[in-house]
This record gives structure tokens, C-alpha cells and sequence, in this order.
């Protein structure tokens, strides 16, 4: 079991609710998209990625981003079961949705650089440290279930 | 996954701006890496203090925000430029591959964070890869 102090707890409830999970997974998905434009082989059926403009404007990759965030919401309110939580997530990325985990990471990585982006100096080492400890038990939890 | 002309421009752009902060962004990414990846403190237990705002910390992390200014002034000969310091990472520094993603990934953030606008997903593409062939050349001779 992942051992949080009050603080971490403190640090992800305050910033858990200032965070828009529709802006900020819809600006994570289309930094994924754009930087490692690899990870578009999963959205065929998104329509228009051909290019930077076209990814931020798609429709799809917000409602996408969005759903991604909102799920992020579930460990937030679980921090003490995420693997638990995530079970049935972590079997459909890789039986169903064949995702490489690495990915999960790249946007784990996207989501903090945006967060750095909003929230600026208030985004502290310290803020960040909990907020990449949240996301890298998550992405381990997602990562659980592959075999 | 080399360098092209628009990423070129766009890493020049964003460190006119960035270089001229060397030793705040310097000391906040180096600070960073360090408290987010603890792993990486291994490198440093010659440091009496790891924080953002420790000295050591902050002329460290000037040095390498200045060399990289060098590599983007020489965007085109970035391995002749850096030529010494891969020598250097060799034999001498020897500091595990995988930690040179882990500084870029704090310095991606430390320019998003003092940046929000200039710092777009094309902006930030290009100097994902612009770090990465960083790296790359301060590899290089590692064996």
C-alpha cells in the first residue's frame, strides 16, 4: 500500500480542486499528441491530426482529455486503494485498447507540464514531487493488470 | 529524430528568454530533478544543501543552463560544441544515461512554469528533441 503523509494528501486535494479536468486533459492529450506524435496510432478515429492546430481544435481529443482527468478523480478520491481502483481500467488499456504503458507515462509527463503552465510559482518543487508520486502510482496501477 | 529549421527557430526563441534567467532556471530544474527523483541525488553527496535555493545548486545549475546556451548559439554544430563536456561525462562524470530525460523533463517544466505562453506544444516539441539530441551528444562516448 502507497504510504501518503497529510501533506501529499493536503497538496493534492488543494490543487485537485483548481484544476479544470476538461482544459487541462484536453491541453495534456493535445501535448501528447504533438510531441510524440507516435501515440496518434490510438486515434485513428479521431478525425483531423495532421497538424499542431488541427490536434488542439479536435473535438475529440478534448472530450478524450477530459475523460482521462476526470478518471485521474477516482484515484484522488481513493488514495489509499488506487491499484484497486484502477483494476478494470488497467485490464481494458491492455485487452481491449492495447495500449503500450509507456504511454501512459509521456502523458503523465504532458498532464505536469501543464500544471507547471497554470499554476506557475505556486507550482513548487514540493507540489510537484506529490503530483508525480500521485501520477506514478497511478500509472502503476494501470500498468497492473498487463500480462 | 533530428532538428528541423522550425524547431530550430522555436528552441532559439524560447531561450533568448530562458538564457538570460541561466541561474533561476537553472537552480529550479536542478532542484527539481533532485526532490522529484531522489534517485538522482546520488550524484551530489558532496552537497551540504539540495534545495532550489542552495548556492551549490544554483552555480550548478547556471553551468549547465550556460552550456546548453552554447549548444542552442551553435544549433547546428552541436556535437563540436559540446565536444569537451561529452568527454568529460565519459570518464570523468559518468552519470547513468537515463538521468539526462530526468533533468530534461524538470527543465521542460521550469520553462513551462516561467514561459505559459510562449511555451506552446510546437515550442515544446522542439526543444523535447533539441534536449534529447543533447543528451544524446553528451552520451556519446560513454562507450
Amino acid at each position: 500500500m502507497v504510504h501518503w503523509t497529510d501533506e501529499e494528501r493536503d497538496i493534492i486535494k488543494t490543487f485537485w480542486g483548481k484544476i479544470d479536468a476538461e482544459e487541462a486533459g484536453h491541453q495534456a492529450l493535445t501535448r501528447v499528441l504533438v510531441v510524440y506524435p507516435w501515440t496518434q496510432r490510438y486515434f485513428s478515429t479521431f478525425g483531423n491530426l495532421s497538424k499542431p492546430s488541427a490536434i488542439a481544435g479536435n473535438p475529440k481529443v478534448r472530450a478524450h482529455g477530459k475523460r482521462v482527468v476526470v478518471a485521474l478523480g477516482d484515484a484522488i478520491k481513493n488514495l489509499d486503494n488506487v491499484k484497486a481502483t484502477y483494476a478494470k481500467l488497467s485490464e481494458l488499456h491492455s485487452e481491449k485498447l492495447h495500449v503500450d504503458p509507456e504511454n501512459f507515462r509521456l502523458l503523465g509527463e504532458a498532464l505536469i507540464i501543464v500544471l507547471a503552465g497554470q499554476f506557475g510559482a505556486a507550482f513548487t518543487p514540493a507540489v510537484q514531487a506529490t503530483w508525480q508520486k500521485l501520477l506514478a502510482v497511478v500509472i502503476a496501477a494501470l500498468s497492473s493488470k498487463y500480462h | 529524430m533530428s532538428l528541423t529549421a522550425t524547431d530550430k527557430a522555436h528552441v532559439k526563441a524560447i531561450w533568448s528568454k530562458a538564457g538570460g534567467k541561466a541561474e533561476e532556471i537553472g537552480a529550479e530544474a536542478l532542484g527539481r530533478m533532485l526532490e522529484v527523483f531522489p534517485q538522482t541525488k546520488t550524484y551530489f553527496s558532496h552537497y551540504a544543501d539540495l534545495s532550489v535555493k542552495s548556492t551549490q545548486v544554483r552555480t550548478h545549475g547556471k553551468k549547465i543552463i550556460d552550456a546548453i546556451t552554447s549548444a542552442v548559439n551553435h544549433i547546428d554544430e552541436i556535437t563540436g560544441t559540446l565536444s569537451s563536456l561529452s568527454t568529460l561525462h565519459a570518464n570523468t562524470l559518468r552519470v547513468d544515461p537515463a538521468n539526462f530525460k530526468l533533468l530534461s523533463h524538470t527543465i521542460l517544466v521550469v520553462l513551462a512554469l516561467y514561459f505559459p505562453a510562449d511555451f506552446t506544444p510546437e515550442v515544446h516539441l522542439a526543444v523535447d528533441k533539441f534536449l534529447a539530441r543533447v543528451s544524446h551528444v553528451l552520451t556519446d562516448k560513454y562507450r
